[in-house]
């Protein structure tokens, strides 16, 4: 009897049907190690997860603490204008806005990027055709106005969505270079220039 | 002709339905209903997919490689030559490679075995182009002969629930400059990017709507696309690496999304915007 249950164990156990967490894991980061090849400028490191990438990856996300903590590492990324000035064109902004271009392995350089701002965010009063995966920010400026707290507050979120909310879906345009400090003041124009459609009907 | 195709596309649906009966299944009926009469809709002016279809079937039929031999042998899961049916029980376990395949994976192997043609022809190959164009129409022919059937998943295997698991811990896996995984935009119930509506891939529905609906013939690029091919453009739009055709996280995420769709109808070769 006790042979026969050692037997059964034994096959479950070497056809992987009773293969610990910690295996799958390791059969987990051979696979996608051997799965992936660089093309162009998507080169293979991309696959390699930063700490609180590996974190933000379960069906949940992590515990209270582990969030708090990923939101205070990423602050402390966040840079802000040296010259004091966060507000650029609007109209450029919103070039930037509508453009969801850049960093995919077609792309020639990792220049030049768009922020994709509407492929999950309404924006603009006069365009329809927006996301819906982030909340809408038609009026954002309108809506909160342009103090000292605002006005660094949405620079930081730009800059480092992760400092607000650790598994945020939103990408770190500013640490992760994917916009020029530049780029980053013109959708800071595009949020909150009264003149700027998201705010003006 | 179409009207003949269409008529037993909904009565084999429903038939396969009406076998089921109980109340459970009322609102995922109305869901497939529903989505079996957009599919109609859309292809009432007919999907170009049957020309590459055409093709395919005559590629199957053609002695080719250095074997000078046809597809008709190959064994895609039903036994050799049986095609009605095959990829909607796909991917599955097969003994003879002691592998977990999906479609294009599988019809690598019988290129292999029975014409001699190298996978290699197809790995390094364009899309599109050179042996991934005869694959693609392969794949279209192949597909139509699961058409109006249900998506079938055998996850009795072992190496299924292994890949199953595996597949769903890459559908989670954030990475890249952009932090995105596939859950960025399948993870929630509603959402679109742009005016693109995008199915929940963590629901039955969901993954049935996204995973019953490929391979598929996409009107803004006139091009046919298989799996492989779509799903190397969600990582490419999700700014990783490339996935290498083929490769073990492909096939991983197929049984992960096949799998969680199980029971839902297959409308392939699907028609895109």
């Amino acid at each position: 009897m006790k042979k026969i249950s050692i037997i059964a164990a034994l096959m479950a156990v070497s056809s992987g049907a009773l293969a610990s967490a910690e295996d799958i894991r390791g059969e987990f980061v051979a696979m996608m190690d051997r799965s992936f090849k660089t093309n162009g400028i998507a080169e293979k490191h991309r696959m390699y997860q930063l700490d609180f990438q590996k974190e933000c990856s379960a069906e949940k996300d992590p515990p209270k603490k582990v969030m708090q903590a990923i939101e205070a590492a990423q602050l402390k990324t966040i840079r802000y204008p040296a010259d004091g000035k966060y507000l650029g064109d609007w109209k450029e902004g919103e070039k930037i806005a509508i453009s969801g271009r850049g960093l995919t392995w077609t792309d020639k350089t990792r220049f030049n990027n768009g922020g994709g701002c509407y492929n999950c965010h309404q924006l603009s009063h006069k365009e329809i055709a927006y996301g819906t995966i982030g909340p809408s920010l038609q009026d954002y400026g309108k809506v909160r106005g342009n103090s000292d707290e605002i006005v660094k507050y949405t620079w930081g979120k730009i800059y480092n969505a992760k400092a607000y909310n650790a598994c945020s879906n939103m990408p770190r345009n500013g640490d992760a270079e994917i916009l020029t400090e530049q780029q980053m003041k013109h959708l800071m124009a595009f949020l909150l220039d009264p003149e700027s459609p998201v705010n003006k009907k | 002709m179409r009207q003949n195709k269409l008529f037993v596309l909904l009565a084999t649906f429903v038939a396969a339905a009406g076998g089921l009966g109980s109340t459970a299944v009322l609102a995922d009926k109305a869901s497939d209903e529903a989505a079996i009469a957009r599919y109609r809709e859309m292809i009432a002016d007919g999907n170009p997919a049957e020309l590459v279809a055409g093709q395919g079937e005559e590629l199957w039929k053609t002695k080719r490689g250095p074997k000078n031999a046809s597809l008709e042998q190959c064994d895609l899961g039903l036994g050799p030559g049986v095609v009605n049916g095959a990829s909607a029980r796909l991917p599955r376990y097969f003994k003879d490679t002691g592998r977990v395949q999906d479609l294009e994976t599988r019809l690598m192997t019988c290129m292999e075995t029975l014409q001699g043609i190298d996978p290699k022809a197809v790995i390094d190959a364009k899309w599109l182009k050179g042996e991934r164009e005869t694959m693609a129409a392969l794949v279209a022919y192949i597909v139509t002969q699961s058409n109006g059937q249900k998506i079938a998943i055998d996850m009795k295997p072992p190496q299924m629930k292994k890949m199953y698991e595996l597949g769903k811990m890459a559908f989670y896996y954030r990475s890249g400059p952009m932090d995105f995984a596939c859950t960025t935009c399948h993870g929630e119930a509603g959402k679109r990017i742009r005016l693109q509506d995008l199915p929940d891939l963590r629901t039955q529905a969901g993954a049935a709507a996204g995973w019953g609906t490929w391979p598929a013939y996409r009107v803004s690029s006139g091009e046919f696309w298989t799996m492989q091919h779509r799903l190397n453009d969600c990582y490419r739009q999700q700014r990783t690496a490339e996935p290498i055709y083929g490769s073990d996280v492909t096939i991983a995420l197929s049984v992960f999304l096949a799998a969680t769709a199980n029971g839902g109808p297959v409308l392939t070769p699907g028609l895109k915007r």
